[in-house]
């Protein structure tokens, strides 16, 4: 039966040189859902969630083997199309990344890199995403100043707007609140539950409360392999391996 | 008093000396660039070319070589940053970063720095008798270029490098190409630091006498074509020094410190105009 999620994940092994950082992951993302990538740091959460829209790419000597299909599409196929394979999906990384233009660049960035030239049509995505995010309040009054002055919640919060600017299905977050204090956290993760009745959403979290509070189905990733992975409840209460359990109960960490 | 104590004051005073002396000669140099020059400066200096015998003391200025030394440096800094940009760019976001071409390509051009200017000139008098053209602008143009190339890129290197790379990482997961990425998030981050590059190295090439002396050659007229002679002013200072006439020494100092509140107003200038252009960098 073929299955309709929107990332699907075939034999994935990823290389650094040789250092074997993915081992043989197959693993499908269920759509409209918050999926949480949980494991100690080094386990390769962020590769995988980079080989998603091949931000691996610009990484001296790394070799990739397997398939990632997104919408049935092999995205590591020599054929395919990178850009717009990007495109499906906004990015939230570490650090919010204001890029140097003005809130309204930021966010028309993205429309415009995709040839969206006309002004009102800008407007109406700009004020849209703001809202999205939560940010409109905030910057209407001052979307021509530098999208760097605001604090980091916000700028975090634009990127999010930015990303989802670009009519994105999924959206992907490598430790988006890392960087943020509670608030601003707090902020971020009540969008992603808002969004997620729209959006497949895939986070990348060493805070295990954080995938308590947000995820539905969780993915455990040891030293590159997938050691399980489920609905959020299953794992969290009732993890098959014994590596799992001793990780959620803070053995090893 | 404790080793160390003493130890710590002598070497601040040691440092601060240092500090004063490197102020004071820079200063020592401006001093006598005035005190020297600017009784010989007056009106006729920068807008009359050299009349009949000039060099003797008689009427005339120096507005040939003014003119020429900016059309060349203007000419050559242009040309310079047409192949200097693309170079950084390619280094910074297209080219693997630890690749063997980037290195060589990074040492080829901290070595090309080095060269004295006066091999460039020998190389670019090369090039005309290979090409058959005879000294002139054009081939000052083209000599400057190669001299101030190095110092260009590599100072734009230095500076496009420390881009964070998650910044040009924010710019691909929103679908953007490479190219759409260099040029309208890397250049306007770096944007600073690109002027700086130009501003340095437009100062170095407006300075140098040793790369024309074969290459543009030199001309009392006003300079009109690519293809005829040019005077600049390093040369404009260097005749009228040899001068044993007092009058025209003075004017050689005059010269240097025309050449002295150019490149200083072209700094200041460029400076505020990039403060405009930058207030959306992230910092």
């Amino acid at each position: 039966m073929e299955s309709n999620a929107h990332i699907r994940v075939q034999n994935l092994n990823v290389f650094y040189g040789k250092d074997h950082a993915l081992k043989d992951i197959s693993v499908e993302i269920p759509n409209k859902k918050i999926t949480a990538i949980i494991g100690s740091s080094g386990c390769g959460k962020s590769t995988l969630l980079k080989s998603f829209n091949r931000l691996l790419d610009p990484v001296d000597n790394i070799r990739i083997t397997g398939k990632v299909l997104v919408d049935g599409e092999d995205i590591y196929d020599p054929k395919a199309e990178v850009t717009h394979i990007r495109r499906k999906m906004g990015l939230l990384s570490q650090k919010p990344y204001p890029l140097p233009m003005s809130i309204y660049d930021n966010i028309a960035y993205g429309p415009r890199v995709h040839e969206e030239r006309n002004k009102k049509k800008l407007d109406r995505i700009v004020e849209h995403f703001l809202k999205t995010a939560s940010l409109w309040d905030e910057v209407k009054d001052k979307l021509n100043s530098p999208a760097f002055k605001l604090s980091v919640g916000q700028q975090q919060r634009l990127c999010l707007a930015r990303g989802l600017a670009v009519g994105p299905e999924i959206i992907l977050g490598d430790e988006p609140t890392s960087a943020l204090d509670p608030i601003s956290s707090q902020n971020i993760e009540r969008s992603f539950l808002e969004l997620k009745e729209r959006y497949t959403i895939v986070i990348v979290t060493h805070i295990l409360r954080q995938a308590k509070r947000l995820a539905d189905y969780v993915l455990f990733l040891y030293m590159g392999r997938l050691i399980e992975h489920g609905p959020a409840k299953e794992i969290f209460e009732n993890p098959k391996e014994a590596m799992t359990r001793e990780y959620i109960q803070g053995i090893i960490s | 008093m404790h080793k160390h104590a003493i130890e710590e004051i002598i070497y601040k005073a040691l440092m601060i000396a240092s500090c004063l002396i490197v102020t004071g000669v820079l200063f020592l140099i401006l001093g006598t660039i005035v005190f020297k020059g600017l009784p010989y400066l007056n009106w006729s200096m920068i807008t009359q070319a050299p009349q009949s015998g000039y060099y003797l003391g008689h009427e005339g200025g120096i507005l040939n070589s003014i003119l020429g030394s900016l059309y060349l440096t203007g000419g050559a800094t242009v040309l310079a940053f047409m192949m200097s940009l693309p170079v950084t760019l390619y280094l910074n976001v297209y080219a693997k970063k630890n690749s063997r071409l980037v290195y060589l390509v990074r040492f080829a051009f901290d070595v090309m720095w080095g060269i004295p200017s006066i091999v460039y000139g020998a190389f670019g008098f090369m090039l005309m008798l290979f090409f058959g053209i005879k000294a002139s602008l054009l081939a000052g143009i083209i000599t400057v270029a190669f001299l101030i190339l190095p110092i260009m890129t590599r100072s734009m290197d230095e500076v496009v490098r420390m881009i964070p790379q998650p910044l040009l990482e924010a710019s691909y997961a929103l679908g953007a190409t490479r190219l759409q990425t260099a040029l309208k998030v890397v250049v306007r981050q770096a944007l600073p630091g690109i002027s700086t590059a130009v501003l340095i190295s437009f100062g170095r090439g407006i300075g140098d006498a040793a790369s024309l002396i074969f290459t543009a050659g030199f001309t009392d007229s006003l300079p009109t074509s690519l293809f005829q002679p040019v005077a600049t002013l390093p040369l404009a200072i260097f005749l009228q020094f040899s001068s044993p006439i007092v009058q025209v020494q003075g004017r050689a100092y005059a010269a240097a410190l025309i050449l002295t509140i150019i490149i200083l107003v072209i700094s200041i200038v460029a400076r505020f105009l990039t403060k405009q252009f930058t207030r959306n960098i992230v910092r």
